[in-house]
């Protein structure tokens, strides 16, 4: 089922669905397998002005929500998820820009992302991930400049973003209070990238580590005052969140329809396996989970979308949820095709390796039930009633 | 130097099972979704990249039913500057005679250096069309282009023919039918759509062009369609399209139960 999408999400949901299959689709297995970076790709959605929908008008975007986003994000992984992330993580560098950029950041940068320059958010260090306040890179106020030391962590897009918002500690005696967001550009020097990550899945996406040895960044590039970087990246990560779950349903929905498609071919003991009930009723199990998946993710962001000011919870509640039904729809989809799932000749093991990711990153689905337990608590409180 | 650039485009079904209504002889059109001639995409494409090479503008120009605009607002998407459909009762049924003779016509209206066409279109397949305006229009033609370079006042042109391919100069104005080599055609973009979505797209009827309607529609049109048929369907095998050790495998099921 598609949510009652408008015109113009339509016409956003066709040219996405008609690049996924003319040209991602035909390159998945081959990126996948060579661990490729999807240049070519990336040239046509830029072309095709899929960059610019989540940018607003006034600095060369179409000014669109996180849904029309996420709409994309679900077309490209039906055929891709690791050209989809891409995509999804160039909007997630994007977020503290447009959320928290002034008038003379977001001029100059958001026009080139709008154009297609991708950007990267660069929080996760060896130390900290699900801990935000344990990071250790350094920003040191000198004259007009901040000095950056340290080294970022498995960040997607790593030296093939030109753009990188990158949180580190302006104060460390003031704990996740003390750190800040900065915008770093690919090519000042002290900034470097270390290693390249090989992946489980998601594997033509760039993951590599930042190093930052006396990185000078002119003051001007401080994203709004010292001390927001903590409060930046929760508000960044809230309207992120959806397109991992854009992700898994993209996952999810390519799933079913390679199994449906393959149980209605593939026949045992004389006949096709789309007539085992056994087989049906799996098939029946993955397209309800993904159906309810994907209308809570449209649901969220809908009401993101609408104005709504606080959306942790449901923001997690999405990305938690999709998750982990695409873990489920893809390890039964390598089930259905039974042996031949588990070759990497056929198409579903990659789907499996590729969901795996979305239970892990933009916040493990541990960290997304401490987001939503919070949320639950601190909203029960705030109505006055007791425990 | 600019060029002010027609493009010919046709609207067609969206399969090449073409099915013919045994009783008018005509394309059956209901149920089946409406796409551009695929062979004229590339001729946009060509025409989009004459213009932003040497300047000019590029108009689509369709001869259809009322509903061939959405495929002319597929081209604007893609990047053409304007669009013309022309429509009308009296053009309904016309050959490709009458069909040239019509295009011809807006040609002379908008005037113009360079008209593109695909080589042929994928229903009807005739690809008599493009040549044929050229005759109306009294300009030279080549067919089949494989490349083609603007060179001032004249265009150099490589036409595939059988076993290779032939460079011949071909001075403006004048019409070129255009083979997928040429070219990749670019997908629209999402700002060219929303931009399309809205566009006014200017309908001609005879009277806007001028032209004389006994050469238009069944009347106007020579072509007589004697007979249409499908060919005898042969009983064919069964096609195994899946890896050759799964194909073996059933192959080895069957033959078992033959033997058996």
């Amino acid at each position: 089922m598609e949510p009652a999408y408008n015109e113009e999400q339509m016409m956003i949901r066709d040219l996405a669905r008609r690049i996924a299959e003319e040209k991602v689709r035909p390159e998945a297995a081959r990126l996948d397998e060579e661990e490729e970076f999807p240049y070519e790709i990336l040239e046509v959605l830029k072309q095709s002005d899929l960059f610019a929908v989540p940018v607003p008008e006034q600095y060369g975007g179409l000014g669109m929500g996180v849904t029309e986003t996420c709409i994309v994000v679900e077309e490209l992984a039906r055929a891709c998820a690791g050209v989809a992330v891409t995509y999804a993580a160039g909007f997630l560098g994007s977020i503290p820009l447009v959320m928290f950029g002034s008038e003379e950041q977001k001029a100059r940068y958001l026009p080139r992302i709008a154009r297609g320059d991708l950007c990267a958010f660069a929080l996760t260090e060896a130390e900290a991930g699900s801990d935000a306040a344990g990071i250790r890179t350094q920003a040191t106020k000198d004259g007009d400049f901040y000095v950056l030391n340290g080294t970022k962590q498995w960040i997607t897009n790593g030296g093939e973003a030109p753009i990188y918002t990158v949180v580190a500690v302006t104060d460390r005696s003031r704990g996740v209070r003390g750190a800040s967001t900065f915008v770093v550009e690919k090519g000042m020097p002290g900034f470097t990238f270390g290693k390249k990550e090989k992946k489980m899945g998601i594997r033509s996406s760039a993951t590599r580590e930042l190093v930052f040895q006396d990185c000078r960044i002119p003051k001007e590039n401080l994203l709004g005052r010292e001390g927001h970087g903590y409060l930046i990246t929760l508000k960044t990560l809230d309207r992120a969140r959806p397109g991992v779950a854009a992700q898994a349903v993209g996952i999810c929905e390519n799933a079913v329809d390679l199994c449906v498609e393959y149980a209605r071919t593939r026949r045992q003991s004389g006949q096709v396996i789309s007539s085992f009930q056994a087989v049906q009723h799996l098939l029946a199990d993955m397209a309800t989970q993904t159906e309810a998946a994907k209308a809570l993710l449209y649901q969220t962001t809908h009401y993101i979308d609408s104005g709504a000011q606080e959306y942790s919870k449901e923001a997690a509640m999405c990305k938690l949820f999709a998750s982990d039904v695409a873990m489920k729809v893809t390890t039964d989809a390598v089930q259905v095709f039974g042996g031949y799932g588990y070759m990497r000749d056929y198409p579903v093991e990659k789907l499996m390796r590729d969901a795996k990711i979305t239970q892990i990153y933009e916040g493990t689905n541990q960290i997304q039930r401490n987001v939503i337990g919070g949320a639950l608590v601190k909203e029960s409180a705030r109505k006055g009633k007791r425990g | 130097m600019p060029y002010n650039i027609v493009v010919c485009v046709k609207q067609v079904p969206d399969t090449t099972d073409v099915k013919i209504d045994p009783e008018t002889k005509t394309l059956v059109r209901e149920g089946v979704p409406s796409i551009v001639n695929p062979f004229d995409t590339y001729a946009l494409e060509e025409g989009i990249r004459i213009r932003e090479r040497a300047g000019g503008k590029v108009t689509v120009l369709s001869m259809g039913p009322p509903q061939a605009v959405e495929a002319l607002k597929e081209c604007l998407a893609v990047g053409a500057d304007e669009a013309v459909l022309l429509t009308d009762r009296a053009f309904a049924g016309s050959d490709t005679l009458a069909t040239a003779y019509a295009l011809s016509l807006a040609i002379k209206k908008l005037g113009t250096d360079v008209v593109l066409c695909g080589k042929q279109a994928w229903d009807g397949d005739t690809a008599q069309v493009g040549p044929g305006v050229a005759e109306e229009l009294d300009v030279p033609h080549a067919t089949y282009v494989r490349k083609m370079t603007l060179d001032g006042g004249s265009a150099i042109v490589e036409r595939l023919v059988e076993g290779g391919y032939e460079r011949v100069r071909v001075p403006l104005p004048a019409l070129f039918t255009v083979v997928k080599e040429i070219n990749e055609p670019r997908l629209p973009s999402l700002r060219g759509k929303i931009k399309a979505k809205s566009a006014k797209i200017p309908v001609w009827g005879p009277q806007d062009i001028g032209a004389d309607t006994t050469r238009l529609g069944l009347g106007g049109s020579p072509t007589e369609v004697v007979r249409v048929f499908s060919p005898e369907v042969r009983k064919r095998g069964e096609v195994l399209d899946m890896p050759a050790s799964e194909a073996a495998r059933y192959l080895l099921s069957k033959l078992e139960g033959v033997i058996r």
